[in-house]
């Protein structure tokens, strides 16, 4: 008897099986937002919520201040919820942040010139592209239209090859 | 037009070139990060004294070209720059101070003892309110400061002696340091 080691046993499939819709039951709790830093205020805490996706965790850079556990992100966190009890609104709490960090805390960075070929030079190079296939295209069927048709020493040469082919 | 195409290649390549000139020279780190508040106001802060040290304030550092250094026990690269500022503080008579960022004052105390004290002041921010005012994001930095306030330079992570003889004394020469 041989032993089949690609596909696992049925205990084992049974196994992976529970642990994979374990792992998708328990990931919805990615944040990394901690009781005490939450708003008492639900609409308030969503509102922080929302605006910690945005922000970008300087220590861990690929990462939201809303998923991080470096404690800088905390530190954060608890600025903007700060910010928003003392009445301010989204848009002055994200300033207050990026007065203090930059743009670079922004996970969307803002449109002004220097970030212009960032938003529109992917968009500039696809025009750049489609307009030189249109051309490479054009050239093409003119190309084909100004064909020289086969004159007779060509034309019986040709009969000859396909004669003997077939 | 079509000896254009032939040259287009060219231009690229160039444009490409120099951009990778600029941003991989040498002495340039591609991930530091200017500060954001360069040329203004250095944020307030008022923070109880290390040890019998008395309190550390913006408002009564004005006057003068200064350095603060924000530092902390538990940070290795500290430790590695902390000759330098040895140097600075004693040797070149740099109005420099500290800030214990995230660290228990008597952790502080121990690593003064230990490497020297180069501060002329150190400030206690245990929270590490003033670092995410100044916007740290790690320790150390350092930022200098000139006579009316407004922050000049921010160095992120370890000073070296290159750094400091080719940035940071000319600045403070520049910024009329006595």
């Amino acid at each position: 008897m041989t032993f089949d080691r690609s596909r696992p046993g049925r205990g084992m499939r049974f196994a992976i099986r529970t642990l994979v819709v374990a792992m998708s039951l328990f990931a919805v709790n990615v944040f990394a937002v901690e009781p005490a830093e939450r708003l008492p205020d639900p609409a308030m805490e969503a509102r922080a919520r929302t605006i910690s996706t945005e922000l970008r965790c300087l220590v861990c850079q690929n990462e939201s201040i809303d998923e991080s556990h470096a404690g800088l992100a905390h530190d954060i966190r608890v600025l903007v919820r700060e910010r928003l009890a003392a009445g301010d609104s989204d848009a002055q709490t994200t300033r207050a942040v990026v007065a203090r960090y930059g743009d670079f805390v922004l996970l969307r960075p803002p449109v002004r010139p220097a970030t212009w070929i960032l938003w529109f030079g992917p968009l500039a190079l696809l025009l750049v592209g489609c307009a030189g296939t249109m051309v490479w295209l054009r050239r093409r069927a003119t190309a084909q239209d100004g064909a020289v048709p086969l004159n007779d020493a060509e034309r019986q040469n040709l009969d000859r090859l396909m004669r003997e082919d077939g | 037009m079509r000896r254009f195409i032939y040259v287009v290649p060219l231009g690229l390549f160039l444009v490409l070139a120099g951009y990778l000139a600029v941003s991989l020279r040498p002495g340039h780190d591609p991930h530091a990060l200017p500060s954001a508040l360069i040329d203004q106001e250095a944020p307030a802060f008022d923070l109880a004294g290390l040890g019998t040290g008395g309190r550390l304030a913006r408002d009564r550092l004005k006057g003068q070209p200064i350095v603060i250094n924000f530092f902390a026990s538990w940070c290795v690269p500290c430790r590695q720059e902390h000759p330098l500022l040895m140097r600075l503080g004693q040797r070149e008579h740099v109005l420099l101070y500290g800030i214990a960022y995230k660290d228990k004052p008597e952790d502080s105390v121990r690593l003064l003892d230990q490497l020297g004290d180069p501060y002329r002041g150190v400030g206690l921010d245990r929270e590490g309110r003033t670092g995410l005012d100044f916007g740290v994001y790690g320790v150390p930095e350092t930022y200098v400061i000139d006579r009316t306030g407004h922050i000049r330079k921010r160095f992120v992570g370890p000073l070296t002696t290159e750094v400091v003889d080719k940035e940071l004394l000319p600045l403070l020469r520049a910024l009329g340091a006595s």
